[in-house]
Formats: C-alpha cells, structure tokens, sequence
C-alpha cells in the first residue's frame, strides 16, 4: 500500500476546500507477522518513538510495536504535557537535554506537528530552602550547558502576569527558577506523529494486541504469546509503563518499581491568562494552559499501589487548593474532566533503560511521573541500546543493574511534584 | 477514596492513613554476608502484582498503629486485615475467595 503523503500547505489548503473529507489513512493497521527481527511492546509515545528510531537510524527492516489497546492511548494521552530538562545529576541532565535537542526538530523531523511549545517552565519557591535547592539546581544546569535562569520575585510577577506573588500569601513567592526552552507539546499528536513515520518506514503497528507470555531457550528470548498468536522475534523491547511489572514477571525477573496512579484534570476553556509552565514543588501542584485554553493541572502521585486508572478524591482537592495558592482567582473556575494513569515509579525517580537478565529482551520503563518529556530521547537511546545490544552511552548510567551496584541517580528533587 | 478499616479504631477515610508498601518483608541477616544482588533486592525489588497486593497501612490520625492489607490493586476491593506479624496468607485462596464475592454480588 502508499504511505500517506507529505503535509504542505498546499494539501492542507486542498482538503480545507473539501471540507476535510478524503485525508487517506495515516498509517496502516497492521495484523501482526509471524516473526519480526524486533518487536516493541507497548504502544505509547516511547514505544513508537523507539520503533521510528530502530527502522530509521538502524535500518532494522522488521520491526513491529504491539499495543494492548489503542496507540497513545495510555500515559501518553493522559499526562500534562510538559517539556523540560532542568535535572540535577550529569546523567539525567544529559538524558533529557537529549530529548529536549530533539523536540526542537520534532515537528520537521516528523512531518507532523507536534506543536511543541517553548512557552518556558517555571519553577517556583517559596522559602528560603527552596531557594537554596533552585539555584543548585539551576547552577548545575549551566555547568551541562542547560538553560536556567534564577527570577527574583518580581521577575516571577513580570513572566507570568496572573500569578499572586503578594508577600501576605501563606506560602509567599520568594524567586524562581525558569527554563525558557521548555515548555509543552501535543501529546496524541508525538504519539500519531511517531506512528504515521514509523509506518512510513515499513513498521508494523499493532493494537488490540495484548502479549500473555514471552518465549525463551538457553539463548534468551525467542518470541512473545499474544492475543492474536504467536510471535517470534530475538530481539524485544517492554516500553510498557505501569505494567512493566506484570511483563517482568512474565520473563521471569522483578523490578524495583511500584505501579501507582497519576492523577490531572483540566477546567473549562479560559481566556489566555498563564503564559507558560508554573511549577511548584512546595505548594505541590504545576499549572499551564493548552491552546484550547484549558487549564492542564497535575500534582503527586496516589500513595498506594494501583493498576486501575483512577485515584483518590482527596489528591485532587491538594491540587485544587495548592493552584489556588498561587492563583487565587481560579477558585471558581469549572473543571471539566478529571483522569488517571498508571506509572511506574523508581526508588530514585529515574529511568530503567538497558538489557535484563534475558538475552535479547530489553526493557525501558520506570519514568514514573515525568516521562513524557524524554519520549524522543527516551525512544532515541532505547533504539540504539536494542539494535546494538549494549547500552547507548546515555543509557548506561539508567542501567537496571544500578539497584544492586549502587549508583543510584537520585532525581526526586527535580522529579517530585514536577513533570 | 479508600474506606479502611482500621482493626483498631474501625472504619475510616483512606485520609486518615499511611501507606507502607509490599508487606511480609524479611531483612536478610547478617547483612554483610549478603551479596550485592541480594542486598540490593532486599532495598529495591518488590512485588508490584496486578491483583492481590499483602501491603500495610497505618493509621497515622488515630491509633498510629500498623496492620496488614490484602487489597485487589484493579478494583482496590479491600479483602482482608489482619495483624502486623501474622504468618502471610494464602494469596491464591484470598483471591479465589474475591471472585466468588464479586461473582455473588452480581
């Protein structure tokens, strides 16, 4: 079959005059083959990203990315959007300014706008700690070559015009730090984006697929059991969030994450009034505005274990207060919809990406609350660590083998609230 | 959100309590004699089940008592309580049990 053509203003003005009625199909539905040389499983943002990367940077000719439900339909369409990579350590500093080099060119690369947004992300504190922590941080951002900036709190009141940065507030706005490259994107367009070039590429895009088992000899892996038969494949990569575990389990190792519920919600459509990312570890909640004009909201993670993609009411009423907070004119606005997902939490709010104890089957998960951020750099690096069969130099400090080395990247003070 | 039955104080809000992970956790001894890959299972691995979890809660705004928990992590249909120090239940027959309870209620 063709692939779907190119986007230009001129087929986008051709099908403006046809009422939109004829685009052609953007990548095709696949059934899944027998075998492939590498198959991905899980069909999110990381998982497409890393089929786009392995076809078109590896020339893996047979690749395929199996979802259990719909492409994007997980994480990836369920988070707030937010693009940063103001991270304390060298490793994940590397790591996500990685991803955020990519987005720049995402929407070029990809032929598909992503709408990724450089509106800035600002992270907010409100005492003298926090202040301490900020300027580290941001110091240690300009060391990797980071854009950071540290406002004072009337800069903060100059950048974003309706935050309340009053000293008689209860957790009064003391400084910030913002980084002006980051910002938000369209998350269900990474994920069609992703989808629509890797298809392009001759990968097959699987859904309604759900693995059940995962195959192995002496040698390591040799294919998957899914719903819709069996698969072989040497080469498999588990980019599947919070259920990595069950996944694991499946090839016979456990992991050191815990499955909890994210929660977000958005309010009804606002004129513009918060012009970039708000952030606030201490209040405990971060703030932007979609296009739409819906204010994206999203705080911590529910305490206890869950697989259902929902949480608990009293985590949405933190966040409401916490926002409130620092725009008390929000009190009345309506929230429109409220949802949950399910991530995989690290002990030290990092990524696991690299090989497992089975030859061949690679896994990259544990992003927790923030990763959606590093999908193109996530996807980039897992690529080459599965086509080449040892970790991508970025990769190798994420190694699962950390846990028991020792060298833990201990990032929950710039992946705490913050996403 | 959770209504918890503190073995103690009675039904609460899950507001009300502290969560303190995967239950039934043995610290190996002596651990200097423990490898690295075993210590470092014993800090971080952890059962992460989709399905009955044994966990425990502690009711931090009442009796600031520890118990156990099993608990369904799809449905968070809370299926048994039982004291700190009790030998681990019987994963399978809990949720066996919980599906002819679920079964029932239908």
């Amino acid at each position: 079959m063709g692939h779907a053509p190119r986007f230009s203003l001129w087929s986008l003005a051709r099908n403006a005059l046809n009422h939109h009625a004829d685009w052609p199909q953007q990548w095709r539905d696949a059934a899944p083959k027998p075998s492939y040389d590498a198959v991905i499983v899980g069909g999110g943002g990381h998982g497409l990203a890393t089929a786009y990367y392995l076809a078109k940077q590896h020339g893996l000719g047979r690749v395929a990315v199996l979802e259990r439900g719909w492409i994007g339909g997980g994480n990836t369409g369920r988070n707030t959007t937010i693009v940063r990579s103001n991270y304390l350590w060298d490793e994940s500093a590397h790591l996500y300014e990685h991803a955020l080099k990519i987005w720049e060119n995402l929407s070029d690369e990809l032929n598909f706008n992503v709408m990724f947004s450089q509106r800035g992300v600002m992270n907010l504190a409100h005492n003298l700690h926090d202040l301490r922590e900020l300027s580290r941080r941001a110091h240690a951002n300009r060391l990797n070559g980071i854009d950071c900036e540290i406002l004072t709190r009337e800069e903060v009141a100059a950048f974003c015009p309706g935050l309340d940065v009053s000293a008689s507030r209860r957790f009064p706005i003391m400084g910030a730090t913002l980084q002006r490259r980051g910002g938000t994107a369209r998350h269900d367009a990474v994920a069609w984006g992703y989808a629509r070039a890797a298809d392009a590429l001759g990968v097959d895009i699987v859904q309604n697929c759900e693995v059940t088992g995962i195959r192995r000899d002496a040698r390591g892996v040799v294919g998957l059991d899914t719903t819709r038969g069996s698969i072989q494949a040497r080469k498999v990569g588990l980019v599947a969030a919070g259920h990595s575990s069950v996944l694991a389990a499946m090839a016979g190792f456990r992991l050191p994450v815990q499955s909890h519920p994210l929660q977000a919600f958005v309010s009804e459509p606002l004129k513009p009034v918060v012009s970039c990312v708000v952030m606030s570890n201490a209040v405990h909640g971060y703030i932007s505005q979609s296009d739409k004009g819906e204010l994206v909201i999203g705080a911590g993670i529910d305490a206890f274990n869950s697989y259902a993609q929902r949480g608990s009411h009293p985590v949405i009423e933190d966040t409401a207060a916490a926002i409130v907070e620092l725009f008390p004119q929000f009190s009345r606005v309506k929230l429109m919809r409220m949802w949950g997902g399910i991530v995989d939490v690290c002990p030290d709010a990092s990524p696991i990406i690299g090989k497992t104890p089975v030859p061949g089957l690679f896994i990259n998960c544990g992003w927790g609350t923030g990763g959606f951020k590093a999908t193109p750099g996530s996807g980039h690096v897992f690529a080459a660590t599965i086509a080449k069969g040892e970790p991508h130099p970025l990769a190798a400090p994420f190694a699962l083998d950390r846990f028991s080395t020792g060298a833990l990247i201990d990032e929950h003070g710039a992946a705490a609230v913050a996403h | 959100m959770l209504l918890i039955r503190c073995p103690y104080c009675g039904d609460r809000d899950e507001i009300e309590f502290a969560y303190g992970g995967q239950a039934h956790l043995a610290r190996p001894a002596p651990p200097a004699a423990q490898s690295d890959a075993e210590w470092g299972a014993y800090l971080f691995l952890r059962d992460n089940p989709k399905g009955v979890f044994l966990e425990r809660w502690m009711h931090a705004q009442g009796c600031r008592r520890w118990f156990n928990v099993a608990r369904h992590t799809v449905t968070h249909e809370i299926l048994a309580i039982y004291p700190m120090g009790t030998p681990m239940p019987d994963v399978a027959l809990i949720a066996h049990q919980a599906r002819g309870l679920m079964g029932g209620a239908r």
